[in-house]
């Protein structure tokens, strides 16, 4: 303990030297990031799975799931890939970016054992109370429908777990700058996941005011919650705890650059400003889902919902520039310089972790991000409040952007980290495709039935046993259709991700030193690190056009909206 | 690199790429377009939700609907009455489980004050095909002025989860031509399917 305290004075662990980047790895630290991810992968597994049966519930021709099951798979679903899958991952992300990218210890790994056993505990005790059946409430569990109380406390060990490894990260960062493992300014991954961290710990607190006393009503001792109340509150942590994620993936893709590009920030100032805006603004979300609702003022909701004019979203923008013009004007660096897009046809396509990430950044921006500022928008979330619009606009950021962020990631943590060789390299080569273009599918498609006017988490929507009978368009039973083949692909995509991993962490070759890695790294090494990257002068002609398209499909899908809703019977 | 620390150490004195500088300013500008654009709407706009809403009890606002119900009631349609409040005038209709409950005829191009709220929990009206969606919260009288700009027969679908018969709760409207008599509407009933 003593060395410990002492400022400047480095505390002595066992650590390896990482052949590859040369980065000084603290053993700890890399057990605590492969339990994580492990648990991760386990929860992306059973979540996916529901994931498929809901999809092929809600494909027409396909109908799989009683009601009552349906319900409950569903809820079980939202559960395990949106919190366990995601926040396993992340946990691993602030553990890698706050040590090993650092050269620096982890603190005190007994705890974060402890914090993992408790998310485990949580994460398993949430779904045994979904599958006792009387707990399908949803994700969002909107009183006064009520859960059992063991649902909520689920919930909330998970959730302390979680704020006990992000204070962890706070306490390496602390630590590593007093030890001083590495020096001036954090590198800019680890500034992405501090990022992610602060808006954690916002997020937590909004879940901890709002589950407890939803978990002491559930127990009778309070005569009841505001729904209205519930949903301001609970939102705090629900939409807050996307941004968390955005945080983390935007990391991530400023990470691959580095790895296997050689890639350098355009400008430190401007992707560490964008961050910062994510950490002002992002929490005024909460209005986002508040947009339909009863009492509340035009100027509340305009103002939060736009995140304050929306300078959050600049936020994502700027990274929409800065994360693909860095990789440009590497790609440029290592000799690709023909032309408009030579740099990208001779990407590292064929490496799961580029071509994960390259998919999860255009597919982020395209689909998650455009139909996110559509539906939060003041008017604009009339057309499509409730409908499946909602989950195709969340599946474009949580599963094109986030989890497929994450696949990729994942091809590095394997060989760099469970030090295994991937096995069955062909299967990881088109698993990012094939994972992406069913996610991207289904976000279409749902996004589409959507805007039909299609409701979300609806068991039936040819209404047969409703008593006044209603029929969807043809054109909505296409959509549903085609969502459902698409979720297929998906969990093609899926399934291959969790037998590559499986695979590579049992029975993946061992990586010795000198071996050669079947998916390298940027040949650069650590040494270029700091030089490589930009030209003094940066022409990005590639990068420009890509935003320049995206700007435009951005302009024009907002106004064919408010045409849309300009079409709506007249309300004030 | 992203994953070294910074070159300069104070990084915010470094120069800003002029491709980022000309991005930024357009993605800011876009921004507040976005931002005033929502402002504007509630002055050029004819579809802005009102903040118009009550606290209520889930049993006073039951009373209130079933007065309003037998006050006007036309008709009835398997069990639900159907009821045509004068043009113009206060009107309500409740969510509960499973149904949204009564049926309302309402007349083209007239504004209604358009009552809404939920007696147990909470429910989405989604109006359909016209699809608007609204929140229905037990406990909050949410006054919204309507006017069907389209007549025919219009689906009330329920898009907020409310338990096990979620998928069974419906509603109907009717919108009838401005004083329009009986026949013509079913004849424009038929032409929408």
């Amino acid at each position: 303990m003593t060395a410990e305290t002492a400022v400047g004075v480095a505390r002595q662990f066992t650590s390896r030297t990482c052949q590859f980047t040369g980065l000084r790895v603290d053993v700890a630290a890399q057990n605590l990031i492969k339990a994580n991810a492990v648990a991760a992968v386990v929860f992306l597994a059973i979540g996916g799975l529901m994931g498929l049966l809901v999809a092929l519930t809600r494909w027409p021709a396909v109908h799989l799931l009683p009601a009552e099951w349906f319900y409950l798979v569903l809820t079980g679903h939202g559960a395990n890939v949106l919190l366990f899958w995601i926040i396993f991952f992340e946990m691993a992300v602030l553990i890698f970016a706050s040590t090993i990218l650092l050269n620096a210890r982890m603190v005190m790994p007994k705890l974060a054992w402890f914090a993992f056993i408790l998310m485990v505990v949580g994460a398993v005790l949430g779904n045994v109370a979904v599958l006792q059946g009387e707990s399908s409430v949803m994700f969002t569990s909107y009183p006064p429908m009520m859960a059992k109380p063991h649902f909520y406390l689920a919930l909330i060990l998970f959730a302390v777990g979680a704020l006990i490894v992000v204070g962890q990260f706070f306490a390496n960062l602390i630590v590593a700058k007093e030890e001083g493992a590495f020096q001036g300014s954090m590198p800019l991954v680890t500034f992405g996941a501090l990022t992610a961290a602060i808006i954690a710990v916002w997020t937590i607190l909004s879940g901890a005011a709002i589950l407890i006393p939803t978990l002491m009503w559930s127990m009778g001792w309070l005569s009841d919650v505001d729904p209205l109340v519930y949903k301001v509150v609970w939102w705090g942590m629900g939409h807050a705890s996307q941004q968390i994620n955005v945080s983390a993936h935007v990391s991530l893709w400023y990470l691959v650059g580095a790895l296997l590009l050689g890639a350098k920030p355009l400008s430190e100032k401007v992707s560490r400003t964008a961050f910062f805006l994510y950490i002002l603004f992002l929490q005024l979300a909460s209005a986002h889902h508040l947009l339909a609702e009863p009492g509340l003022s035009a100027s509340w909701k305009i103002v939060n919902t736009s995140y304050m004019m929306y300078l959050a979203v600049l936020g994502s923008m700027i990274h929409g520039l800065t994360v693909p013009g860095s990789w440009e004007a590497a790609q440029r660096r290592n000799g690709y310089d023909k032309g408009m897009f030579e740099w990208l046809r001779k990407a590292p396509w064929g490496n799961p972790a580029f071509s994960g990430t390259f998919l999860s950044l255009v597919m982020f921006g395209f689909i998650g991000g455009i139909s996110g500022v559509v539906l939060g928008t003041e008017q604009l979330n009339v057309l499509m409040h409730n409908t499946l619009y909602v989950p195709g606009h969340f599946h474009g950021t949580v599963v094109t952007g986030t989890t497929l962020a994450f696949m990729a990631a994942t091809y590095l943590v394997l060989p760099l980290i469970f030090q295994r060789e991937i096995i069955w390299p062909k299967l990881a080569k088109i698993q990012p495709y094939l994972f992406g273009i069913g996610a991207a599918g289904i976000s279409l498609f749902m996004m589409g039935a959507g805007t039909l006017g299609v409701a979300r988490r609806h068991w039936d929507i040819t209404f047969s046993d409703a008593e006044l009978n209603f029929a969807h368009s043809a054109g909505a039973f296409l959509m549903m259709g085609l969502n459902g083949v698409f979720a297929v692909i998906a969990a093609l995509g899926g399934i291959i991700y969790v037998l590559v991993v499986v695979g590579t962490v049992l029975w993946g070759k061992k990586i010795t030193s000198g071996h050669k890695l079947t998916f390298p790294l940027h040949a650069g090494g650590a040494a270029a690190a700091s030089q490589y990257g930009s030209h003094a002068t940066v022409k990005l002609p590639g990068t420009i056009v890509l935003i320049a398209i995206f700007f435009v499909s951005f302009v024009l899908y907002y106004f064919i909206n408010w045409k849309y809703l300009s079409e709506l019977w007249l309300f004030r | 690199m992203a994953i070294a620390p910074p070159e300069q150490r104070i990084w915010w004195r470094e120069p800003i790429e002029r491709v980022e500088l000309t991005w930024i300013v357009i993605a800011f500008l876009w921004a507040l377009f976005m931002f005033f654009f929502m402002i504007a709407w509630h002055f050029i706009g004819q579809q802005n939700l009102s903040p118009e809403a009550y606290r209520i009890l889930p049993s006073a606002y039951e009373q209130k609907v079933e007065e309003f119900a037998k006050k006007y009631q036309v008709r009835e349609e398997k069990g639900v009455p159907v009821v045509r409040p004068p043009a113009g005038s206060d009107v309500y209709m409740l969510g509960r489980l499973w149904q949204w409950w009564p049926i309302l005829e309402l007349e083209q191009g007239q504004s209604y004050r358009f009552h809404l709220s939920s007696i147990d929990w909470q429910h989405g009206f989604s109006l359909q095909p016209t699809n608007i969606n609204l929140q229905v919260h037990p406990g909050y009288e949410h006054v919204i002025t309507l006017t069907p700009t389209e007549t025919g027969q219009f689906g009330i679908v329920c898009n907020e989860f409310c338990g096990i018969g979620h998928h069974t709760m419906t509603g109907k409207i009717y919108v009838t031509q401005k004083k329009a008599e009986t026949a013509p509407r079913v004849a424009q009933k038929e032409e929408r399917r």
